[in-house]
């Protein structure tokens, strides 16, 4: 009837699981009791857990990937903190080496597909629209579906820490070791799962954002117009549409392999392990890029706005995005050089990930000359962007180092290579969603994040992260491998010890993040952004107010060059005055939707019966979810209409707003 | 002045463009019904070369191939309706970068694939290593 699941599932025998679970489940119902309580659920059912809103949608991405950052660096802490102590035989430290493995594989699983992932996404989901000038993605449910399910997934990944076991297979459950004969429990299971219906999310939001930037923009909005954080993103969804797919499969054909006897990676019966890592790969690259791409593009905005100057060498900034784009899927071999291939492949794989570095070089430079001749405001996302080039270029360089086969070949899954992806996913994706959260914040509440906070945090975590990554790059050198639950080499623990006081740094950086947004909350009435303008900004976001309304703009912007906004804007301060009172025509808007939400519900049920081989139960998850997109597809009215005189008396007040601003301008 | 566009544009159609005057069912239908019978047409024709002698042996391998994209060409045009219109553009540049990343992942990964023995010794000396103890 339940499958494998039974009581010896819950893990009683695991006081740090257990607990957490606890405490996480008093929170919940704490939450829950809340806003019971204070009557908060049909607000939070109409206006977000079925709004199709890109803005919601995004906004709610952005949560998700806060809320999983905390989980994964207690990860992350633990990890720092054991190995400072686990000089020794197996029993040295506080982590069972069983309760070791887990930690690290789901510390980099978390961190990747759940916290970085939604971050960008999150990013790209609220700022692409309004950048081009459109009222909302080309598919407002299917975004909320893919958000839901993305959800979905994440729900399966903390599942796993009260109910059965998580993978000890690392991040990426390479087999052998993730297969049936050496990974018998569910562990595997929950994550190749949790990665298949978050990945199927995934999947779909990259599609729906390539449509919105090819179909959606504003009249006038040509390709080569589009500010450069829409053409990173075009780029990175690009990606996730290549990309993808590749991972779903051979998730599904590992999944073959456990479910149905099937031989694809097994050591016997002809199965080949190399081919999952090499397929892997051939995702996993790409799917770096797919992070990193939308931060080189919310860097590339925060510069030249807060420079006061047009982005450098935009158009090659276009030029080493797409060529980024179409290379990261020419290099996947370098994490598997030391498979022992021949001359050939590892110089073409090596010369190729040198290659890549060259764009990345154009666009530092871009961002260089950017700031050069500029009156830069430090202001928070600012230091964020300065932190990020410097971090980045070491990082880069230390990437180019692993390029030289011989060289990985000493330093492959040694805490070197932890330092270098670190140094590049830290100093990269970290500071770009932590650069472009301070700088779109204002856009999304209406009011500014406090300004001391976001630096204290950004100190923080830029020291934190120097103490904490540098020794690990020396203990690379001096020999140490990754993922190790104990050591016997006493040279090692002052280095870790170290490292240990860097993820501290970094802890009193995220606790800033989080006081930060309580502040600002708190004194929202003083921060408060009324102009819509905020930094002076000069794409097309900040035309509009602070929120946004739903309709984005109350009449789609006629875009006449590069910089959208700010050649609106010069041309009424010049003027002394805004331009003709436009007419204005009723909006239709799409209705909101449960069916994310149910389909989501549906996912997990599916995700967790087939987890647990309970059969029936997974039927009806797939049923389930499936019925919710037939009830969908026979909706009978998709659309509500906003009415014109509401549309003309929302941009009445903006006006008057604008007004002002051009003429407290005129008289300075 | 409509008539003259529409016989102008009917001249230039493209294999499974749908003409406008006739939207109905039965035009729609008409497209799939074409794609069917050829693509069941290339099917029979692979299964035929494999069983029956009036192919070199050594060039059925390639003709299966060649019946394949074919398959493939038909499936794109009749039931997906990709086709040269100029409202087509971007659907052809998604054809274009799915079929390089295509490529570049199957060549990679044949490549790779059979380099992976590279650096073993081969299966002659290990098996000396074994005989020396």
């Amino acid at each position: 009837m339940l499958g494998k699941l039974t009581w010896a599932a819950i893990p009683t025998d695991e006081p740090i699981a257990l607990i957490t679970v606890l405490v996480v489940l008093l929170g919940i119902g704490a939450v829950l009791a809340w806003i019971t309580v204070k009557g908060h659920w049909t607000y939070l059912w109409k206006e977000w857990i079925t709004s199709v809103d890109h803005k919601r949608v995004g906004v709610m991405y952005f949560l998700l990937g806060l809320v999983m950052l905390l989980r994964g660096f207690a990860d992350a802490i633990m990890m720092r903190t054991h190995q400072a102590l686990a000089v020794g035989g197996a029993d040295a430290g506080y982590l069972a080496p069983d309760h070791f493995n887990q930690i690290f594989s789901a510390h980099g699983t978390i961190m990747i597909f759940f916290t970085a992932m939604p971050f960008m996404v999150g990013l790209m989901n609220y700022v692409v629209p309004l950048q081009i000038g459109a009222r909302d993605v080309a598919y407002p449910t299917l975004n909320s579906v893919s958000f839901w399910i993305t959800a979905a997934g994440m729900a399966l990944i903390n599942i796993s820490l009260g109910v059965g076991v998580y993978s000890r297979a690392g991040w990426l459950a390479y087999p052998p070791l993730s297969e049936l004969q050496f990974s018998p429990d569910v562990g595997v299971d929950y994550h190749l799962w949790a990665l298949q219906i978050s990945g199927v999310g995934t999947l779909m939001s990259g599609i729906n954002l390539v449509a919105t930037i090819f179909k959606m923009r504003a009249p006038g909005m040509t390709l080569t117009r589009m500010p450069i954080f829409c053409w990173t993103a075009l780029a990175s969804n690009l990606l996730i549409v290549a990309a993808f797919p590749i991972l779903t499969a051979t998730f599904a054909m590992l999944l073959l392999d456990r479910y149905l006897g099937f031989h694809f990676f097994t050591n016997d019966a002809g199965g080949n392990a190399m081919m999952y890592v090499n397929l892997i790969w051939a995702w996993g690259h790409p799917e770096v890029y797919i992070l990193i791409l939308p931060a080189f593009g919310v860097f590339s905005e925060v510069i030249s706005t807060f420079s006061g100057k047009p982005l450098f060498g935009y158009r090659s900034m276009i030029a080493a995005t797409m060529v980024i784009c179409v290379l990261s899927f020419m290099v996947w071999l370098h994490h598997f050089f030391t498979m022992g291939g021949g001359a050939d492949v590892n110089a073409f794989f090596g010369i190729m990930t040198m290659i890549i570095s060259v764009p990345t070089g154009v666009k530092v430079f871009n961002w260089m000359f950017t700031m050069y001749g500029g009156r830069v405001r430090f202001t928070a996302p600012v230091l964020w962007t300065i932190g990020f080039m410097i971090t980045f270029v070491i990082g880069g360089m230390t990437g180019v180092m692993l390029a030289i086969p011989p060289n990985d070949f000493l330093l492959h899954n040694s805490l070197f290579l932890i330092a270098h992806f670190h140094n590049v996913v830290i100093g990269g994706v970290v500071f770009g969603a932590l650069a472009g959260y301070m700088y779109w914040f204002p856009k999304a509440f209406g009011f500014r994040l406090h300004e001391g906070w976001g630096k204290a945090s950004f100190w923080f975590w830029c020291i934190g992260f120097y103490i904490a990554f540098m020794p690990l790059y020396g203990l690379g050198l001096m020999g140490m491998t990754r993922r190790m639950q104990h050591y016997d080499n006493p040279a090692w623990q002052p280095w870790l010890v170290v490292a240990m006081f860097g993820t501290v740094l970094i802890f009193f950086g995220i606790v800033c993040l989080v006081i930060q947004l309580a502040v600002s909350i708190r004194r929202r009435e003083a921060l408060a952004d009324t102009t819509g303008d905020p930094w002076d900004g000069r794409s097309l976001e900040w035309i509009t107010t602070s929120p946004p309304p739903s309709f984005n703009f109350s009449v789609l912007p006629d875009v006449r060059g590069e910089e959208a906004y700010w050649g609106i804007k010069q041309a009424a301060l010049r003027a002394r005055r805004l331009a003709d009172k436009p007419v204005y025509e009723p909006i239709h808007l799409p209705h909101n939707s449960p069916t994310g939400f149910f389909t989501a519900f549906f996912a997990v049920v599916l995700g967790f019966a087939m987890i647990w081989h309970i059969w029936w139960l997974a039927i009806l998850g797939l049923v389930g979810a499936f019925a919710g997109f037939v009830v969908f597809a026979w909706r009978d009215e998709d659309e509500y209409e906003v009415p014109a005189a509401e549309v003309a008396a929302y941009d009445e007040q903006r006006r008057a707003i604008r007004q002002s601003l051009v003429d407290t301008e005129a008289r300075a | 002045m409509s008539a003259d566009k529409n016989t102008e544009w009917q001249g230039d159609l493209a294999p499974g463009d749908e003409l406008a005057e006739d939207s109905g069912v039965s035009a729609g239908v008409r497209g799939y019904l074409i794609g069917l019978v050829v693509s069941l047409l290339l099917t029979a024709a692979s299964f035929l070369i494999i069983h029956d002698t009036f192919l070199w042996k050594p060039g059925i391998p390639v003709a299966l191939g060649v019946l394949a994209v074919a398959q493939m060409g038909i499936h794109l045009v009749f039931f997906l309706h990709l086709n040269t219109g100029p409202d087509n553009t971007n659907n052809i540049l998604a054809l274009a970068f799915g079929v390089l990343i295509v490529a570049i992942v199957v060549s990679g990964s044949l490549w790779i694939m059979s380099h992976l023995n590279n650096n073993m010794m081969p299966i002659e000396r290990v098996m000396d290593l074994h005989q020396q103890r």
